[in-house]
């Protein structure tokens, strides 16, 4: 495989894969979140 | 017995017989890290280890990266190995509070613009003449995360693994200088005073400790030569947010931590021979990381408008800043930037959102690079 077509693919890919993985991510975050909501009588989440 | 004093005297001026001019750069070098690391405060944690480490590799006749040298072993050990970068992310993970992320998830997105310096870089070191993985790693400073830089690096440049982490954590110290300004140059007035309302979603404690397993799950899965990356981050986080192994989290972001982080900082500076540092090569890693953090900005930062249109206006395109891995540095420039322009305008908790998704982010480019490469039958499998 030559130089550009490693780099372009590679970068693309990367590029493209990166944010597809973090999208996800945060559906996956929301999901937990539906099925597992924050009750008030919870000692509230601390902040760092 | 004159012979026998002549001989022992000599013996004391060998040192000075076989310095090189490289060598008395080098020590230059090392003594203006320190300067660095304890005159200036820049990532002291690790400039003072890595410039005294870079003073003692280059010393005439010490031999401290030779076979059975000191230096040689902790390097074989934990650096070859790839081991201290990792123990390092499992502190990170016990360090790190996801909350703000968790409270507002769709910023994760800045994350993974604030990476995309590295996959540009990448182009730009193949264009100077870098070799694919030499390429690969050298762009990896864009990641703007040591630990990560030094994984990749140490995994397929070995030989530049001084540059690219002096690049890195030099570069990560200076983000507060180097982001204002594209920052300034990319957004409007108009856009830079945008109020966001308060995001306050409270976050179940089972949410918190499911998200590292889940994280961990689903990504190692996807991109599975990150896997290593992605679970020690992960891990420490999940040890924090149990409360169950208080002990295990203490170790781990503190005495586990320090012992790695002075014995990597050493490591590095062992790298930095007279013969390996002193190329124009390493200037270029200077450059092109100083690009790589510039791109990541930039990025961030368009991404940050793009999403700001999407939702009518709602969004501070400044915190697309923050989508980098200087945690929580980056997300600190931001607020700052903010406040100049609008003194009512804090902007403080969204940065720390998208700086959150930016240390994912790293990672997570990180992995997919990886395994892009194992796919492309660069790396083994």
């Amino acid at each position: 495989m030559d130089t550009w077509t490693f780099g372009w693919t590679l970068a693309l890919i990367g590029m493209g894969g990166t944010m597809l993985v973090l999208w996800i991510l945060s559906l996956l975050i929301l999901l937990i979140k539906k099925l597992f909501p924050y009750r008030p009588e919870e000692p509230a989440a601390k902040k760092g | 017995m004159e012979s026998a004093l002549f001989s022992g005297l000599q013996g004391l001026f060998l040192g000075i017989a076989n310095l090189s001019l490289g060598q008395v750069i080098m020590i230059l070098v090392g003594s203006a890290l320190l300067y660095l690391g304890i005159k200036k405060g820049y990532e002291p944690l690790l400039l003072v280890p890595i410039g005294f480490g870079a003073i003692l590799v280059n010393i005439p006749l010490a031999e401290m990266m030779e076979k059975d040298g000191f230096l040689r072993f902790f390097y074989d050990t934990g650096v070859l190995t790839e081991v201290f970068p990792l123990l390092i992310f499992i502190g990170i993970g016990a360090m790190t509070d996801f909350q703000p992320l968790l409270e507002n998830p769709k910023i994760i997105l800045l994350g993974a613009a604030g990476q995309f310096g590295i996959f540009l870089t990448l182009l730009l070191a193949l264009a100077v003449g870098f070799d694919k993985l030499d390429a690969v790693a050298v762009a990896i400073i864009g990641a703007c995360d040591g630990p990560t830089a030094i994984y990749v690096s140490s995994k397929f440049a070995p030989h530049l693994l001084g540059a690219i982490s002096v690049a890195a954590y030099s570069y990560m110290s200076l983000v507060p200088l180097i982001q204002p300004p594209i920052m300034r140059l990319l957004t409007t007035d108009r856009e830079r005073k945008i109020v966001m309302g308060l995001v306050r979603q409270p976050v179940s404690k089972t949410t918190k400790i499911l998200f590292p397993i889940v994280v961990t799950i689903f990504a190692s899965i996807l991109a599975p030569k990150g896997a290593p990356l992605i679970g020690t981050v992960m891990l420490g986080n999940l040890m924090k947010e149990s409360g169950v192994v208080d002990r295990l989290k203490s170790a781990s972001e503190n005495e586990i931590a320090n012992i790695v982080t002075l014995l990597l900082g050493l490591c590095i500076g062992a790298t930095m021979e007279a013969d390996r540092f002193l190329r124009a090569q390493t200037l270029l890693i200077l450059g092109l990381g100083f690009v790589a953090i510039s791109l990541d900005t930039a990025v961030g930062v368009l991404f940050g408008k793009l999403m700001c249109f999407l939702t009518g206006g709602k969004i501070n395109p400044l915190i697309g800043a923050a989508g980098i891995s200087a945690f929580p540095m980056s997300a600190r420039v931001v607020q700052v930037e903010g406040q100049k322009y609008n003194k009512k305008n804090y902007l403080l908790m969204h940065a720390m959102s998208a700086n959150a998704g930016g240390q994912i982010g790293s990672v997570i480019a990180a992995a997919v690079m990886l395994s892009v490469l194992q796919g492309m039958g660069i790396i083994g499998g």
